[in-house]
């Protein structure tokens, strides 16, 4: 623009500047999108490559235009933005749509994989990195410290990731649920060792005493249990607060989408684990909002939500690849490929550890390609990413080196191993479903099973899943649903919820058939 | 073991009890004791107050229906521990290696319908299915509500038009229904 001597009214004039940062998130956004568009309209494409797999190339093409243009180098993938922008609508798409029974039925197993699983990969990898550090063929030196910091990030499963590709596939419910209830539920363990590691290597290893352990224990259990308590509050808030909406509905889905925001907001702000909190605020929301809201406000929701999650996964996986192209690499041809050694290893070790001391407690007992699977469905993803660029490069030197390490890591289990699970999944011949609605008498019968084996439980006297289950249902039915809901119809919503669902099809099916003698 | 229960259970009765329905010595010794202390009387049976004197049973909705099918094979009002085995056994998890009928998916359906079934004519008819209804809604939905959720559940079981679900109805209705899951409990060792 050449400057004007005499002061005219300008008719037009290019104002970059004030709007820069929306628009370009727009752009980001509409490119990722169009991106999506184009590979769905490339079936031989979307069939042989994961989603993901296609997103981060066109990321690494951007990443490269954008590099050998000069560009002022954008790097768009913060943390700050992947956790508190990109990460919350996946993992409330998550949490609202769960499949709650199946997620409870199978808690115990997903608790000891997440929990236990992620500790053993965290510690296995982090020392087995520190041994290999010590003959020196790293060729730098690897403190024990940031060896377990750098465990504690990479062995975390990725929900993001898991969800990526899983989703595709459709394996059987079970399969599913444990190797996504895993993802989601590990955030706890993962914070809490990151955020300990963290503190150590700061306290540095001669200042370490026991009790510096045992806190950090102490701090899992806040973590986790904090952040769950925070999700469950908001989810009963957010239930009561949909039992007064009826005379607003536009209005409806706001506040199932700010209330769950601001609990992993709440959570994040202490420290606590948002994910959880996230997450089981929309697995207790769902119950009841669904009772209060008009049908019109449920489909807003659920289709907000899934494009919600849909755009931010795609943004992510851009990302993801536009982040890896940058004169900042610390290539490190030995640690790179022992740590996609430990990461595979240790994953397939743990899995067959902790699912034979599941299998002990288990009526479905998990089998050899069930275990298989979930090893190899173990993908590393966006949060490792996110938390290794936390790391401040002034307290751990190696911080370069692990942020390519990561990338490195990440492309591994999402290329390699996104690309190769269909095909595995279809060689070993997992157990494949569809998704569907339940049927009148499924519904029935189902409940009617339920109620025989809680009843059946009681007779041999034994507290288990239908025990505890029937136990909350009552619990439930008479202290909670009362309150919360607008109207509230006794007990067995889910036969009522389904009959009235079926009928509603029913009738417009009518409709459309007759349309022409109304 | 070793306890006063298991004193009072002869070798050759856990064999048959073993024999027939498929659980182990320690299952079945466990849920041996279980059975005395059920029992208040000390008659080595059961009767019907016995069990509904469980304070969790007593509530659950189904509590009627649950306690009738164990006596569905006894003439008196009665049951004894081979019979109480014999129900529990179609609860059992089922495993490849050790296939016992009365586990069988199809036993398992057979004892969910049979618990429908009241008159045993092999047929839940409308009313069959509204008073299970009955139990499992509660009181506070409207009466044609519940009928025309009976009626409408019928009608999408019912093949050959006669207004019931037979047996082989009802099984088609639970095809994709993981009735081995469903109906299985892990009995402690």
């Amino acid at each position: 623009v050449k400057p004007k001597k005499e002061r005219t009214f300008v008719i037009a004039a290019v104002e970059f500047h004030r709007v820069e940062t929306p628009f370009l998130i727009g752009l980001w956004i509409f490119f990722a999108s169009l991106a999506k568009i184009g590979f769905h309209m490339v079936p031989k494409f979307s069939k042989m490559f994961p989603e993901s797999c296609l997103l981060i190339f066109v990321g690494v093409l951007i990443g490269a235009l954008l590099l050998s243009t000069h560009s002022v180098h954008v790097q768009p993938l913060t943390p700050d933005t992947f956790f508190l922008y990109m990460l919350p609508p996946i993992i409330l798409d998550a949490g609202y749509f769960m499949p709650n029974r199946l997620f409870f039925d199978h808690l115990g197993t997903i608790l000891l994989f997440a929990v236990v699983g992620t500790v053993f990969n965290t510690l296995t990898i982090g020392a087995s990195l520190w041994a290999c550090g010590l003959t020196g063929i790293f060729g730098c030196t690897t403190p024990l410290l940031d060896m377990l910091l750098f465990g504690a990030l990479i062995s975390a499963v990725d929900p993001v990731a898991v969800l990526a590709v899983f989703e595709e596939i459709h394996v059987n419910e079970v399969l599913y649920i444990v190797v996504f209830g895993e993802s989601l539920l590990n955030d706890a363990v993962t914070v809490v060792l990151y955020h300990m590691f963290e503190a150590y290597t700061e306290m540095g290893t001669s200042r370490l005493m026991y009790t510096d352990f045992l806190a950090g224990f102490a701090s899992f259990l806040v973590v986790a249990v904090g952040g769950t308590c925070i999700g469950v509050v908001w989810g009963f808030a957010t239930g009561l607060v949909t039992r007064f909406t009826n005379e607003v509905r536009v209005i409806e889905p706001i506040f199932i989408f700010v209330m769950a925001y601001l609990a992993y907001l709440n959570a994040e702000m202490f420290h606590m684990s948002g994910i959880l909190a996230i997450t089981f605020c929309g697995i207790t929301m769902k119950n009841y909002v669904e009772a209060n809201i008009s049908h019109k406000s449920h489909t807003t929701i659920k289709y907000t939500m899934k494009m919600l999650s849909s755009s931010s996964e795609t943004i992510i996986f851009m990302f993801l690849g536009v982040a890896t192209v940058n004169n900042n690499h610390v290539w490190n041809t030995w640690f790179v490929l022992l740590t996609i050694v430990f990461c595979s290893v240790f994953r397939i070790i743990g899995v067959y550890i902790f699912s034979a001391v599941a299998n002990k407690f288990r009526l479905h007992k998990l089998n050899t390609v069930e275990k298989f699977v979930m090893s190899y469905g173990g993908l590393r993803g966006a949060v490792a990413f996110a938390l290794v660029l936390l790391i401040d490069p002034e307290v751990v030197k190696l911080q370069p080196m692990f942020v390519t390490t990561t990338i490195a890591v990440i492309y591994f289990t999402v290329f390699i191993q996104g690309i190769t699970i269909k095909p595995l999944v279809k060689i070993l011949n997992v157990k494949t479903v569809e998704k569907r609605k339940p049927t009148m008498n499924e519904r029935i019968h189902e409940r009617f099973m339920d109620h025989l084996m809680a009843g059946v439980e009681d007779i041999l006297g034994k507290h288990g899943n239908h025990h505890m289950r029937d136990k909350f249902k009552r619990f439930d039915n008479r202290f909670i649903r009362p309150f919360l809901l607008r109207n509230y119809q006794g007990a067995e919503p889910k036969i009522l919820e389904t009959y009235s669902k079926l009928a509603m099809r029913d009738a417009i099916e009518y409709m459309q058939r007759n349309a022409s003698t109304i | 073991m070793g306890n006063k229960s298991s004193l009072l259970l002869r070798e050759e009765e856990i064999a048959q009890i073993q024999e027939e329905t498929g659980f182990t010595p320690n299952q079945i010794e466990r849920l041996y004791s279980r059975f005395t202390s059920l029992d208040k009387n000390d008659c080595g049976t059961l009767s019907r107050e016995d069990f509904l004197r469980i304070p969790e049973l007593a509530i659950n909705p189904l509590s009627e229906r649950i306690v009738h099918s164990f006596f569905a094979e006894s003439h008196d009002d009665r049951v004894n521990f081979l019979q109480f085995m014999r129900v529990l056994a179609h609860f059992r998890p089922i495993r490849k290696k050790r296939e016992n009928k009365l586990n069988s998916r199809e036993e398992k359906l057979r004892f969910a319908f049979s618990m429908y079934d009241l008159d045993s004519d092999g047929k839940i008819s409308r009313d069959e299915l509204l008073a299970i209804l009955h139990m499992m809604v509660g009181v506070n939905i409207s009466e044609e509500q519940l009928t025309s959720i009976a009626e409408r559940t019928i009608l999408e079981a019912d093949t050959n038009n006669d207004q019931m679900i037979s047996f082989e109805e009802f099984c088609r209705a639970l095809e994709r229904t993981d009735v081995e899951q469903k109906m299985s409990i892990r009995f402690l060792n």
